[in-house]
């Protein structure tokens, strides 16, 4: 759990830009940390890569929040 | 006739991220030796489009240019002019619809979403090409990227696909227009390749699993092959060819 959320958080920081502080698990993608549609996007394709899975359409919407992403990835590991 | 581009300038349009295919005709392009300038739309894709053309070392000119504004179009190219006199070819790599309308039935397209797939990703190859025209007063080669979705109906992809058979009728009728002056224009009809805008087209992710499946090639097309075969249509080696589309597909298309 914490090394996928530190690979997660990881590629948070890089893509938006936020400060590693401000990516907690309740932290979501639009509203805390300031990341548009296209952002998410490109969330989701990093995650995909990073941990070489595939996140559906449908998956990828249910994604709100960093918390979201992480148990996402864990219950895919 | 060789591959290489060396003293050659070519404008890339079309930049979003590292995964763009558009990107991919840089790096091809800055390997056989070509001068690159890079254009993008809206502010939002200037930053990308700035670090990745600086990770080339060439500090390579990166301009705005919106491609629904014909004024915008103008002044990019007349900015180009002062930075480099001449051109010789431009990679054209730009196409846009509303995500809501890549899903479904195409028959549920509205009239402002056909429209604006229409005049972002068909009408601005035509409106780029009287600007880059004027920059190639000895001869180029313009090259655009297609989707066989524009000659067969492709589950998804919708009025993007109807705006891609725009986009091909304007490859052969500009490429009759432009022949007079030596300038060539071609398409690349890629195979799916998993970009920012692909992502757009619901179930993106069953689509590639089909190529992987039925290609002759058994494998999913890359960047980097589009920008081989771009390089290809830019250089002196393609000079007998214009008006044309080549599928740069794992040979998906003849299946």
């Amino acid at each position: 759990m914490a090394e996928v959320l530190e690979r997660v958080t990881k590629i948070i920081v890089d893509r938006l830009g936020v400060d590693e502080a401000q990516v907690s698990l309740e932290a979501s993608f639009k509203d805390d940390l300031g990341a548009d549609s296209l952002d998410v996007v490109e969330l989701v394709m990093e995650l995909e890569d990073e941990f070489n899975m595939e996140i559906s359409d449908d998956d990828a919407e249910k994604i709100a929040t960093v918390g979201d992403a992480v148990n996402y990835i864990n219950g895919k590991m | 006739m060789t591959f290489s581009l060396k003293g050659k300038t070519y404008v890339v349009m079309g930049v979003a991220n590292k995964r763009s295919i558009a990107w991919g005709i840089a790096k091809s392009l800055h390997g056989a030796g070509a001068n690159l300038i890079f254009t993008y739309a809206g502010e939002r894709l200037e930053g990308s489009v700035r670090e990745l053309a600086g990770s080339l070392d060439q500090n390579y000119p990166v301009l705005p240019c919106d491609v629904t504004q014909d004024e915008d179009i103008a002044k990019c190219f007349k900015d180009i002019k002062e930075l480099v006199g001449t051109i010789q070819g431009v990679a054209h790599c730009i196409a846009f619809a509303n995500k809501e309308e890549l899903n479904g039935d195409y028959l549920n397209v509205t009239r402002d979403g056909f429209l604006l797939a229409h005049n972002i990703s068909s009408y601005s190859l035509t409106a780029v090409a009287k600007e880059a025209k004027k920059l190639m007063p000895d001869g180029g080669s313009i090259v655009t990227l297609t989707y066989i979705g524009g000659e067969r109906a492709i589950e998804n992809y919708n009025v993007m696909g109807v705006a891609k058979a725009s986009l091909d009728a304007s490859v052969r009728y500009l490429a009759k227009d432009l022949g007079r002056e030596n300038i060539r224009v071609n398409s690349i009809s890629a195979g799916p390749i998993r970009t920012l805008s692909a992502k757009g087209v619901s179930d993106f992710n069953l689509i590639l699993k089909e190529i992987e499946e039925k290609a002759p090639l058994r494998r999913n097309t890359t960047p980097e092959e589009v920008g081989d075969t771009a390089v290809f249509l830019f250089s002196e080696l393609s000079r007998g060819i214009t008006g044309e589309n080549i599928h740069v597909d794992s040979g998906f298309h003849i299946m």
